[in-house]
Formats: C-alpha cells, structure tokens, sequence
C-alpha cells in the first residue's frame, strides 16, 4: 500500500520537472526530438533506480547523526550529516562511470544508444535531487528507496517525452519570433505544470476504501495517457521521415 | 573600472545581457525556478552562487594544467561539493530559517550546470583573475534574472518586497488594498516561474533581435 502511494505520488504529484524543477537543463536542451529525448529519459530512470538506494544505504549506516553505532557505542554520537553532498555526488559520478563500463560490456546495442547521455546525467540535478529529497523526506526502507528512485525516474521521463513530443508538433505554428525556441518551450512547461498540479489532491485524505478508487483512476488515466501518446510519438515519427 | 581592460570588462558585463547564463546559454535552470518565490531567498541564492562559482573558477584555473583531462568532472565536481559545503554550514549558522527555505536547493548548487559550464567553458583553459571575473560576471547575470524573476513574484504574489508590505496589508485593507486590489496568489506557485522567465526572454529577444532562435 505504501508502495504504491510512494510510486504514484513521485511521478504525478511530486514530479521531478513540474514540481520541483530538477534536471531542467537536460529537460530543454535535449528535448529537441522524441527519440533523443527516450534514450536520455531511460538513462534517468535507469540511474535514479540505482543511485538512490545507494545512497540511501550510505545515509542510513555512515551520514546520519548516530549511523555509526554499527562501528560499537563509542561512535554512536558521531553526525556525518554535512558530509552528505560530497558523498552523494562522488557516489553519483562513479555509479555513472561505472554503469557506463558495464553497460559498454554487456549491452553494446544499449550503449549506442544511450553512450552520450550517461556521462551527461553525472551533472544532472535530477539525481542528486532525488538523492537529497530521499534525505530530507526520511524515507524508510531499501525497498521504499529504490521504489522512488525508480518512480520518480519514470515521472522526470515522462515529462521530457511528452515536451518533445509538443516540440516537435511545434516546429508547424506560427510562433511569435523572439519566443521560438527557448521561450515558448518554457511558457508550454509552465502550462504543463499548472496541468500537473492537478493530480495533487489524488491521494490526500479520504479512508482506506475511497484511496482504492483512486488508484483505480489513476491506473485507468496512465493507460489513457499512453494510449494519447503513442500515437502522437507514431505521428511525429511519420512526419520526420516524410 | 580603470582598473579592468576593455576586454575583462566585457567578461563582466556580457553574461548580464547578451550573454545571460540563464536566457542565453540555457544553463543552471533549475535552481533559478524553484527558489524565487521570494526576493530575500533569490538573493542569498544569488550570492551564494556568486561564491561559489567565482572562488570555483580560480581553483580549477590554477589546477587546470595538473587535472587529467579524463578525470576533470569528478575533480570538478569534488571541488564545487566542498565549496558548496562551506556554503550551506554559513547559511545554516547565520540564517537558518532561510537555509531551511532553500532546503535541497543550495545542495543542488553542485549540480547547477552554470558551475560545470563556467569551468569546462573557460577556467580550463584561461589564467586565474580572467577566470575570476568571468565567475562573477556570469554568476551576476544569474542573480540579475533571480532577482528580477523574485521581485515580480514577491511583489505580485503576496503584495510584499524583501518581507515588507510595500503594497498595503490585505487585512487592514490599507494602500491599494482599500481600492479593491487582491494578491494573484498564483504568482507563488512554482508553474509560474516558468511563465515570468519565458516573458523575460520574450521581452529580451524582441529588443534585439539577432538573439532570435531559428525554431
């Protein structure tokens, strides 16, 4: 239950991009086309998943005040805590690295496609802001940690292709000429982000059976999301090869 | 600035217009949107970035001949995290509640891609006092969008500037409350951003024209 209240509320409400602007850099530069925009979303998805466990691990044994009284009683007053951003950021840059050379290895179809965009994400905020929210939110469990890293993921990829999508669409209107490009890319955010705020009272209050049906509906708008998208991502793709 | 050549000058005073870090070159977006909902906050950010990225900048321009090119990011990055720890420890002595306020963000400074940019761009490859200045004058143009983009939506979005009630008190119904004027509470959430820097670049663009962007 908990699970699936964390998933959904990390993409939809609390949603990397509209909520809390992390890895917009990477949201309006690489968002240009849908396929570059896929293979940079998984390598987000794919990062998140395993850094923020990681590094929830670190915070639990090593950073936070009293961690250490695993090492005996005597380090139990030790606090880390303001350690926290250099450790998390060194593990960050070598899990890239290190994903980098596994994935170089056994998944080279995968490494073309996603090669230029792992060396990228190293000095993406999105990561080190899903770490340290990790932090500030407490979150309580392994399980609960790699379920947001994952999630949240999944909500910053949905964003980047959805903005890609609407860019591509773009490029056929008739823009005003100092907003093309870089401006109307923000205004349209902006819009979707208003758009996002919608879902923030999906999972507030309510008891146990009204929470149900709420899942319910959201389960139903993913899938209709998917459908709207999908054939809009057919669509651009058809006009690109004409 | 007599003390400053034409051309140092132009690294100080480029980034604040033609050249903003923000409107032009794209970068360190994320941390500009999240953190102006008041002035006071985008101008700690500011200087903080400030801080940052002008100290950052020498360090890696006089290390720049000794880093391995291979292994520059996580030198970089080790450098900007310590940096941004002293930060955060003087913000949490000295104001705390605003630290509070910022929470995540002033973490995130690391991963400001102005930071990164800045010293893959120029201290890399330039002497530690052009180094400097181009930190400063890039992280000005940064502050100079914060504080523009904090001021309209303090202003608009809660009738205050700096914590002041420059607009009268909506409860008193004194100042332009008394005609009738209300607070666009929108102004205060965070899609709003966005919208005020797309209006900034629109406004920019439209007043010199060879910014304007293909598609």
């Amino acid at each position: 239950m908990e699970h699936v209240e964390l998933f959904f509320k990390s993409i939809f409400i609390d949603n990397m991009v509209f909520a809390t602007f992390l890895g917009m850099c990477s949201y309006l530069a690489v968002s240009k086309k849908v396929s570059t925009a896929v293979g940079l979303g998984a390598a987000v998805i794919f990062v998140l998943a395993v850094t923020v466990p990681m590094n929830w691990l670190l915070d639990q044994y090593v950073l936070r005040p009293g961690a250490l009284t695993w090492l005996g009683a005597e380090y139990a007053d030790y606090d880390l805590s303001f350690l926290s951003f250099i450790l998390f950021i060194a593990t960050i840059a070598t899990m890239v690295q290190l994903v980098e050379i596994v994935v170089e290895k056994f998944a080279p179809a995968l490494y073309t496609s996603l090669g230029i965009f792992l060396p990228l994400i190293a000095v993406n905020c999105a990561i080190l802001g899903g770490s340290l929210f990790m932090q500030s939110r407490d979150i309580a469990t392994l399980g609960l940690a790699f379920n947001y890293g994952l999630a949240s993921g999944i909500g910053w990829f949905l964003a980047i292709l959805a903005i890609a999508a609407i860019r591509e669409k773009i490029r056929y209107s008739n823009v005003p000429a100092p907003l093309r490009g870089l401006g109307i890319t923000f205004i349209i955010t902006g819009l979707m982000a208003i758009g996002f705020m919608s879902f923030g009272g999906m999972l507030t209050g309510g008891d146990e059976k009204t929470e149900k049906t709420d899942e319910a509906a959201q389960i139903e708008t993913i899938t209709q999301d998917k459908d709207a998208e999908e054939p809009l991502a057919e669509v651009s793709q058809e006009l690109n090869n004409k | 600035m007599a003390l400053l050549s034409k051309k140092d000058r132009g690294l100080i005073l480029d980034p604040l217009a033609d050249n903003n870090p923000i409107t032009i070159q794209v970068l360190g977006i994320c941390s500009a949107l999240a953190i102006t909902a008041q002035l006071k906050a985008s101008i700690v950010m500011g200087i903080s970035v400030m801080f940052v990225l002008g100290v950052g900048n020498v360090v890696i321009s006089l290390m720049r001949n000794i880093i391995p090119s291979k292994i520059r990011i996580i030198v970089q990055l080790v450098v900007v995290a310590a940096l941004v720890i002293i930060v955060d420890q003087v913000l949490k002595a000295f104001a705390y509640e605003l630290s509070k306020t910022l929470s995540v963000f002033v973490g995130l400074i690391i991963t400001n891609c102005i930071i990164m940019g800045r010293f893959e761009a120029f201290a890399l490859g330039n002497g530690p006092w052009r180094s400097f200045l181009d930190g400063i004058g890039n992280a000005a143009g940064y502050a100079l969008i914060l504080v523009v983009v904090g001021f309209f939506r303090e202003l608009l979005g809660s009738g205050t500037l700096l914590g002041f009630k420059v607009l009268g008190d909506p409860i008193a119904k004194t100042g332009l409350y008394a005609i009738g004027y209300e607070n666009n509470g929108f102004m205060l959430l965070s899609p709003m951003a966005l919208i005020v820097v797309g209006i900034i670049i629109w406004v920019q663009r439209a007043r010199n024209k060879a910014l304007i962007e293909e598609n």
